[in-house]
């Protein structure tokens, strides 16, 4: 589904170098580093909001930074410049609907799976999302970015503000999207428990490089414990 | 009250009394306070040197500077209660009104207590006293409501879903409609916009009133017709896509065409031209040449500098605060060379065109010229716009860049 080929982005220090990686198409796939190892980098890169250095990103044989072909079938959710502050978040939601060819109803059916998720705080507040805590500003950003069934969802630290019991339903509704055969799904975190137990595959990036590429297992999550800790 | 700068402070080792005292000195320091510095002290100076009273004088200058800082107070305190600036507001209206009609002379009943304290010097002393007590009070109000969800809360307005439906109709177009529409509606610093187009277009009484005298040719006319009515386009268009900065990453990554977005844009420029150029209306009382010009420059408005706007804007690159006014009178940012180079098609082609009919057969005829120029401008519409749309693409990733350093 996803390439990425000698794959390079070059300030005044290289941030990502990347050979080469391949995601396949349905793969949950766990993006885990410290601060400034790449991960906002390279999903940047996906996403067309920067331009590589060197090399390229094919999204579902559509070359990203060539063609914009890959818009209607990718989502995203990185941080709050994804959110439209002054409106409310079912102003969002259906703005973000009718951007991806889904009326209001088909907005409407959707949200009404993310009842639990939202918990009562979300819908019908009377709130602009600016005007929102982080921890629900987030929800929403996560929420829209599953509108308009997109074959590729890539979220950056989406645990990230969430409140417990928020973390947990959103490792569900993940896990639920992974196991959709047609969705690829994209994760970025700092929590290493979380990860272990949503993705299928982990890569650890490291000062822009791919060090560690696992196939998630019940070692997986003691394996990345001795490697940040060591 | 500036709030924000104080909250940092608050866990800080730093005695409250002290971050109170701070805060209000800061805005003792404002320069519309030290403004009136510039008339006072100078014309205190000349009395002196022309003979009157010194005693007299310091008096009478303290007791001024006293009572700036007086309202600067008042002024830290009804902060943020509309209802009190209105009250005032309206009061000084009516002063001002009445004083033109000479209904009731206001200055009768001031004027003795201002001269008291050029009479009895000693009188300014009362108003220091004033001073004194009002500084007390707010020190001892803001200590007091120096917590996050008392006095240092942000304001928070209720939200309301708007549907704006009729809107569909106009399909993709329309879902962008609705959004600068709300955009315009409930942010600060876009409103700001709207009513900064609103002034533009009494502008040109400058011009037909014969009130400045250097802008009595007939060039200035043209001018004047461009500004009357495109004053939104100016202020709103010039900041396309600066408005959207703050979300501009999600805009690059969904599924947007660059055409449906800037169309919004661009009609909703168009329709504001046309609401000015109606609002307009009442120049014809200067007379045919004045509506014409009004008119003409509308027509030229709609037909280029609509396009030159846009074009200009993926230049601009200033992010904008929404919800703050910072800025909204300029920002050396927004201005390149350019931009600057692309003012010379929006005011002075017209001008040289009009003067070139002006000058050589009729003002009618340069006033045909330029509608002229304005309507082929508008057949280029497609062309114009794909030449747009490409400079944009070009820019995306200098804009994003760009709106990300706040």
């Amino acid at each position: 589904m996803i390439t990425a080929q000698n794959l390079t982005k070059t300030y005044t220090q290289t941030v990502l170098n990347i050979d080469h990686l391949e995601i396949p198409k349905g793969q949950s796939f766990g993006l885990v580093g410290n601060n400034g190892a790449g991960k906002t980098t390279l999903f940047s890169l996906l996403l067309d909001l920067i331009q590589p250095t060197t090399g390229h990103i094919i999204n579902n044989e559509v070359q990203v930074d060539q063609s914009e072909a890959w818009k209607p079938f990718t989502s995203a959710f990185i941080d709050e410049t994804f959110l439209i502050g002054y409106l409310t978040p079912e102003e969002y939601f259906y703005f973000i609907g009718e951007l991806r060819g889904r009326n209001k109803a088909d907005v409407d059916a959707l949200l009404a799976n993310y009842e639990d998720f939202f918990h009562g705080e979300i819908l019908g507040q009377k709130k602009y999302l600016r005007d929102l805590s982080k921890g629900n500003q987030k929800k929403v950003g996560i929420v829209a970015s599953f509108i308009g069934n997109p074959e590729v969802v890539i979220l950056d630290e989406p645990f990230a503000n969430l409140d417990p019991t928020t973390q947990i339903r959103l490792k569900g509704i993940i896990k639920d999207l992974a196991a959709k055969e047609e969705v690829t799904v994209l994760v970025s975190s700092h929590d290493l428990i979380h990860v272990t137990e949503v993705c299928e595959r982990i890569v650890v990036l490291n000062k822009g490089e791919i060090v560690k590429d696992i196939r998630t297992s019940t070692e997986t999550l003691k394996e990345l414990e001795t490697f940040f800790g060591g | 009250m500036p709030v924000t700068n104080i909250k940092p402070l608050l866990y800080l080792p730093i005695k409250k009394s002290k971050v109170v005292n701070y805060s209000l000195g800061k805005t003792v320091v404002s320069f519309f306070n030290i403004m009136h510095a510039f008339f006072f002290v100078p014309f205190s100076v000349v009395l002196l040197m022309e003979g009157y009273a010194t005693v007299s004088v310091i008096g009478w200058h303290l007791g001024f500077m006293a009572l700036i800082f007086v309202n600067n107070f008042i002024n830290v305190m009804v902060n943020n209660k509309d209802s009190v600036f209105y009250v005032f507001a309206g009061l000084f209206l009516l002063a001002g009104i009445s004083q033109y009609y000479q209904w009731f002379d206001i200055t009768q009943y001031t004027q003795p207590i201002f001269d008291l304290f050029f009479d009895l010097p000693w009188t300014s002393a009362v108003l220091w006293l004033l001073l004194i007590g009002l500084y007390f009070l707010s020190f001892s109000y803001f200590k007091k409501h120096m917590y996050l969800d008392g006095g240092l809360a942000t304001k928070q307005s209720e939200a309301k879903t708007e549907n704006l439906d009729w809107l569909n109709r106009f399909g993709n177009l329309g879902t962008f409609l609705k959004n600068d529409i709300k955009l315009i509606k409930r942010n600060k610093r876009s409103r700001t916009a709207v009513i900064t187009g609103f002034f533009f277009i009494f502008y040109g009484l400058l011009f037909f009133t014969g009130a400045i005298e250097a802008y009595e040719s007939p060039f200035w006319s043209m001018f004047a017709g461009i500004f009357v009515t495109g004053g939104f386009l100016f202020s709103f268009g010039q900041y396309v896509p600066s408005w959207d900065s703050s979300y501009y990453p999600l805009m690059m990554s969904q599924n947007i065409q660059y055409k449906e977005y800037l169309s919004s844009k661009w009609y909703l420029v168009i329709i504001a031209t046309i609401i000015s150029t109606i609002l307009a209306s009442f120049y014809i009382y200067f007379g045919w040449e004045a509506y014409a010009a009004v008119l003409v420059g509308a027509i030229y408005n709609i037909g280029i500098n609509s396009y030159l706007v846009l074009w200009g804007g993926a230049y601009v690159k200033t992010p904008i605060d929404l919800t703050s006014n910072k800025k909204a009178f300029g920002d050396k940012q927004a201005f390149n060379a350019k931009t600057l180079l692309l003012t010379l098609p929006k005011m002075l082609l017209p001008i040289i065109i009009y003067a070139a009919g002006h000058l050589l057969v009729s003002p009618l005829v340069g006033y045909l010229c330029v509608a002229m120029v304005g309507l082929l401008g508008f057949v280029f519409k497609n062309k114009a716009f794909k030449m747009i749309e490409g400079i944009y693409k070009k820019e995306k990733y200098k804009t994003l860049l760009a709106y990300k350093q706040k």
